[in-house]
């Protein structure tokens, strides 16, 4: 697939934003953090913010972004609307939160209402978003188990990253955010591994002969195309990335979402100082919007569509590369 | 609504014959002519300049299978397929694309659609374009605005591929009616479905190459008739027997 750049961009700052104020929630209903009114200002303020940018970037995607609003009518079956309905209900509570966190701290009961709600608002969103690559069956890659759940972890990851370096920067910080910060990242290297092993080794689904339901007359190749000019259905679906780069990817995203992140936070547990502990924080964070960014990017590049196979005659991909392949 | 009537009244549908379709682009060329033509034609192309964009909704590849002499050229027209349960139109969310419950084509609204392409990933077939042009989505309508067309007469109510197929490979009708024409050419032919496995139930059939010989004749093979045949062969062989000693 064609990786579409606005929806990448989309889902790394709408799934920090919906992580961060999921982790700012869960903390809230369980008294983990201070209610401090510069927490709360900020925390939720970027994580809006973050949610916001993403949505409006996203909308550079539509072919009529002034039809967007559209988009919520068809929640009965289709996963995008849902995901934008969730987004948008989600504003809700997390703009309470806010103003209850700052100007009304003492209203608890109420607090706690916004924070339940808005952390289910945010873990639905964010699931919507998988599912709706989850449940494409004309994409093999993404249509398995775990392609929902590791946009989950990897948005809850990117949001504790967030949350750690605001507990920093606040002078509000403590260890469990970097203990939260762990437990997501090697989550998230174990379901992506996964994910790359199941798209290895799964075998193609379809051959040229299948999708012109002429098996057994021998071996099918495409003769001549039916058009001299790229179309919508190759550049869209048509993206081949070379294997090599792939692996090197595969290991990049391990290294930005997984390796620079546990180790700052293993340092983080072991240093005193608060100023180190900001800027290893602010590279945490630096580093997994960097991963997240590729492994979106990669997560585009590595499917491919079975419609393709009408022009190709073959899948691109065929056995294994490097990194979770063995 | 993008969720699914519960069934059709018809299933209005291409029936496509893999054995006589000989690639010659005259249904798409037709389809294409036919789309573009006039003020409510669907599709707005760019033709001119370094980079024309346009909007094509039937396509027609040309492959080889098999080896050697028993190897064969098929002509394979691809368009949408109409499906019966069709995940291009569930999964878009905004209700452009839906199926209709009087005659089961499958229609994008273009006022409605904000071209977020979803449908198009969803389709197995490859058979939705994205009109740059125009922002939205693009598909075959199965000449809606032909097929019950008064003002056209009654033999050109039919899609524009079908009209113009000059060797009758593209038939029309209802598949869901087991006495229609479609239906009795599907029974007799095997018409097949592209790729079932993936559920889509596609509406649109397609019916395989007849069945051949393999083996070219040897050269030098006469015509023979079989009553004075059988008398020829024993001569021959009693005179092959006694110039043979």
């Amino acid at each position: 697939m064609n990786p579409p750049y606005s929806v990448i961009v989309f889902t790394t700052a709408a799934g920090a934003g919906y992580g961060l104020l999921f982790w700012l929630a869960l903390a809230v209903v369980a008294h983990a953090v201070p209610i401090e009114p510069v927490l709360g200002a900020t925390g939720v303020l970027l994580a809006m913010v973050l949610v916001t940018t993403g949505l409006l970037l996203s909308s550079l995607h539509l072919g009529r972004p002034e039809r967007a609003w559209r988009a919520l009518s068809q929640y009965r079956t289709s996963w995008l609307a849902r995901e934008g309905i969730a987004a948008i209900a989600t504003y809700i509570p997390a703009v309470a939160l806010a103003a209850i966190w700052v100007f009304a701290p003492e209203q608890r009961i109420c607090m706690l209402v916004a924070a339940v709600l808005s952390g289910i608002g945010a873990s639905v969103t964010v699931w919507c978003t998988g599912m709706i690559y989850a449940t494409l069956p004309t994409i093999p890659a993404w249509n398995q188990r775990l392609t929902a759940p590791i946009y989950l972890v990897i948005a809850g990851g990117s949001g504790a990253v967030l949350l750690n370096l605001i507990l920093s920067a606040t002078g509000l910080w403590q260890p469990l955010a970097v203990w939260i910060v762990l437990l997501l990242m090697i989550s998230a290297f174990g379901l992506k591994l996964g994910y790359w092993k199941v798209i290895d080794m799964r075998s193609h689904r379809v051959t040229l002969a299948e999708a012109i339901g002429l098996t057994g007359y021998g071996p099918v190749r495409p003769l001549i195309p039916p058009h001299t000019q790229a179309n919508f259905v190759m550049r869209e679906m048509g993206y081949a990335i070379a294997r090599k780069h792939r692996s090197h990817l595969r290991w990049l995203v391990i290294l930005f979402i997984v390796a620079v992140p546990m180790t700052s936070a293993v340092l983080q547990l072991t240093t005193g100082g608060v100023a180190t502990r900001l800027v290893l924080a602010a590279s945490a964070a630096l580093s997994v919007t960097l991963g997240v960014l590729i492994e979106r990017w990669l997560f585009f590049a590595e499917a491919e569509h079975i419609s393709i196979i009408y022009y190709s005659g073959q899948q691109s991909r065929k056995g294994t590369s490097g990194l979770a392949s063995k | 609504m993008t969720a699914l009537p519960e069934r059709t009244e018809k299933k209005l549908g291409l029936v496509i014959d893999l054995d006589t379709c000989v690639g010659c682009q005259a249904c798409a060329t037709s389809c294409k002519e036919w789309n573009t033509q006039g003020e409510l034609g669907p599709l707005h192309d760019d033709p001119h300049g370094a980079n024309p964009r346009g909007t094509w909704l039937n396509r027609v590849h040309t492959y080889e299978t098999g080896e050697g002499a028993r190897s064969r050229t098929v002509h394979f027209p691809r368009s949408c397929l109409h499906c019966e349960t069709p995940l291009c139109v569930t999964v878009c969310p905004t209700g452009a694309s839906y199926k209709r419950a009087e005659d089961g084509i499958v229609l994008v609204n273009p006022d409605t659609c904000i071209g977020c392409k979803l449908c198009s990933w969803a389709c197995p077939y490859g058979a939705r374009e994205y009109d740059y042009n125009s922002g939205v989505m693009k598909k075959c309508t199965l000449c809606v605005d032909r097929i019950y067309n008064e003002t056209l007469a009654p033999e050109d109510r039919i899609p524009a591929c079908v009209k113009a197929c000059p060797t009758g490979a593209r038939h029309f009708g209802d598949i869901g009616d087991p006495e229609s024409a479609v239906s009795r050419l599907i029974d007799e032919r095997g018409g097949f479905d592209l790729m079932p496995e993936l559920g889509y139930r596609p509406t649109n059939k397609y019916l395989p190459p007849r069945s051949r010989t393999d083996v070219p004749p040897p050269i030098g093979t006469e015509v023979r008739d079989s009553a004075s045949n059988a008398l020829a062969e024993r001569f021959f062989a009693w005179a092959d027997q006694l110039l043979s000693r």
